[in-house]
């Protein structure tokens, strides 16, 4: 359940789910989903996140830009997500495979932004947007 | 954007409270009112200077809009600002001339984009054909372009053409985070994505002859510019300190209209922090397009032999920078934010290699892929803290530009006009597509009836790989 919204020179994403975690997951979704085309990915490689953080939109945004540094230290292309949260303690993780030279590239995020940042319940379900500069 | 809630003061600046907009009325209205809420809160922040301006290529960003520009006084409570140099710190061109021809190059087009294709790490997911050590990159965290010098990528002429001679002081890489210096490693000589580019372009028109023969040019020559940044290293200090500064902010008292303008007083110990780090990942930045300029010159050489490739000039456009300037009769030094926007020094400024005092300094507008680049000379009177636009600006957001355009097909017409792209993203040659971005004619045209800075040469792409 994600999808984006307009920005002039940036892309904003936006993640929903019946839980924050599921949100966050989502919005996960949509990010990498602009690197890489994540039907054409496998997942044999696995990185873990985490991190404390009681602000929900803060987490929201170190979620995201914890995932961005990993993949691209690793040079990981990614296509699943899981998190959990106990408290203020979020614990991840995302599987994809390592990119090779015949993959088709999207364009790289560089990170996810405070601006339009939001983390709310809308109606029965939660909805996490940011802009992603890109 | 609506032009009544500005007051025109020249048919190319416009001003609202402490804000002024350059450009003429027709790129102010194409503008989205974003811009102007956006550097509205610029105007806001505790010891600014004059006004916040925006660039004739200004459109909407985060924090600061994109061509914003700013400058504080820490003697004022002046502040520092994540938001006003962005995640992609010094981003900017590095400018090469080559003694090629337009003709010699013809001959050779087909082979120089594939070389190039094959030789510069381009796009998401691609790493660098160097790696360094972790000793290696807190040298060049310090040494910045100088690094890549003494290693063999390039010559100590290259760095008389780039801004500060490629190292720029106050670098402290004790401020600077280990996933920040961990994503840098294998990330040294890489383009990047989006909008950043190599691309080689002729020098099809000359406005101003006396500078464009400063700069060693001519019409028929050939160019190469190299668009990129500090990659990962700067995107992940940019991210660290956007959430650090925006909790000092609050920490602080600071009134912010927008989190994203995340800032702190300059003399803070978060504010030392981070422009501790941002100086590092400047001379990241600069290290890299050495690095890069050195492998399109291996390239270029592997193609066109004996051909004679010089450094014209390396200028940054995100950046936050110390510099000396008068204001109101008295002379200050003052932290210039560049969020989009290139220093333009003018004649005779100290800082300039002496080929270039007397003309000015080279300002380039780099254009899309499609239509073409701007080379200026800086002005002695520029009202806006020494600086001037750096691109087209965006007209169009990229989920439009993906909806209507299609990459291959950009591709196959750009090549039927004579332009060779290589990618390996068909969504990013969607998203820049030409006309997503603004006209670079009435851009560079605008800069130059602001008196920001002169036209000199027009540039049309002749190859051009993206990331």
């Amino acid at each position: 359940m994600h999808d984006y919204f307009e920005h002039d020179a940036d892309i904003g994403i936006i993640g929903r789910g019946n839980t924050v975690e599921e949100a966050f997951v989502s919005a996960a979704r949509a990010l990498f989903s602009l690197e890489s085309d994540p039907e054409q990915l496998g997942q044999d490689v696995a990185i873990g996140v985490e991190f404390s953080e009681e602000d929900l939109e803060y987490a929201f945004i170190t979620w995201l830009n914890l995932l961005i540094a990993k993949a691209h230290s690793e040079r990981i292309a990614l296509r699943e997500f899981s998190l959990s949260r106990e408290g203020s303690r979020w614990k991840g993780i995302a599987w994809g495979e390592r990119w090779k030279e015949e993959m088709e590239r999207g364009i790289e995020v560089k990170g996810a932004t405070l601006t339009l940042l939001s983390v709310k319940k809308s109606g029965n379900l939660w909805e996490a947007r940011s802009i992603v500069d890109v | 954007m609506d032009l009544s809630r500005l007051a025109e003061l020249t048919p190319h600046s416009w001003k609202s409270g402490r804000s002024i907009l350059y450009g003429s009325s027709s790129l102010i209205e194409a503008m989205d009112e974003k811009v102007l809420e956006q550097i509205s809160n610029v105007s806001r922040l505790p010891g600014l200077v004059g006004a916040a301006m925006t660039m004739p290529d200004a459109h909407w960003g985060y924090g600061f809009p994109i061509g914003g520009v700013a400058a504080f006084d820490a003697e004022q409570g002046g502040i520092v600002s994540a938001g006003g140099v962005g995640f992609d710190i010094s981003c900017g061109i590095r400018c090469l001339r080559t003694s090629l021809k337009k003709e010699d190059l013809e001959k050779g087009k087909a082979r120089i984009a594939e070389v190039l294709f094959r030789k510069i790490p381009a796009g998401v997911g691609e790493g660098g054909r160097i790696r360094v050590s972790s000793e290696e990159l807190e040298t060049i965290m310090i040494s910045g372009a100088k690094w890549a010098v003494d290693s063999g990528y390039g010559n100590a002429a290259d760095l008389e053409y780039v801004e500060e001679r490629g190292r720029v002081c106050g670098a402290n890489p004790a401020f600077v985070s280990d996933l920040a210096k961990k994503r840098q490693f294998g990330e040294m000589g890489t383009l990047g994505s989006g909008n950043h580019y190599l691309e080689i372009q002729v020098v099809d028109r000359i406005s101003d002859p006396a500078a464009a023969k400063a700069f060693g040019i001519e019409k028929d020559g050939i160019l190469v510019s190299i668009h990129c940044g500090s990659r990962g290293f700067g995107h992940q200090i940019g991210t660290d300190y956007l959430v650090l500064l925006a909790r000092a902010a609050k920490r602080l008292g600071l009134s912010l209209p927008d989190r994203e303008l995340a800032c702190a007083p300059i003399r803070s110990p978060e504010g030392e922090q981070y422009l501790g780090a941002m100086n590092c990942a400047i001379n990241v930045a600069l290290a890299n397009r050495q690095i890069l300029s050195h492998l399109a010159k291996e390239c270029l050489d592997a193609v066109f032999p004996g051909i004679l490739v010089e450094t014209l000039f390396d200028v940054s456009h995100n950046t936050c920078k110390l510099e000396k300037h008068v204001h109101e009769g008295r002379e200050k030094m003052l932290h210039v934010h560049r969020k989009g926007a290139t220093r333009a020094f003018g004649p005779n400024h100290p800082d300039l290699p002496q080929r270039y005092r007397e003309c000015g300094q080279p300002v380039i507008i780099g254009g899309s892929m499609g239509t073409g680049s701007w080379i200026l000379a800086g002005n002695e009177d520029n009202p806006a803290f020494c600086s001037a636009s750096h691109g087209a600006g965006r007209a169009m957001s990229r989920s439009r530009a993906l909806r209507q355009y299609e990459g291959r097909k950009i591709v196959e017409d750009l090549a039927q006009r004579g332009i060779l792209i290589r990618t390996r993203s068909m969504r990013g040659a969607a998203e820049e597509a030409p006309d997503a971005y603004k006209d670079v004619e009435l851009v560079a045209e605008d800069t130059e009836r602001a008196n920001l800075a002169r036209r000199v040469a027009h540039l049309s792409p002749s190859v051009c790989i993206k990331g």
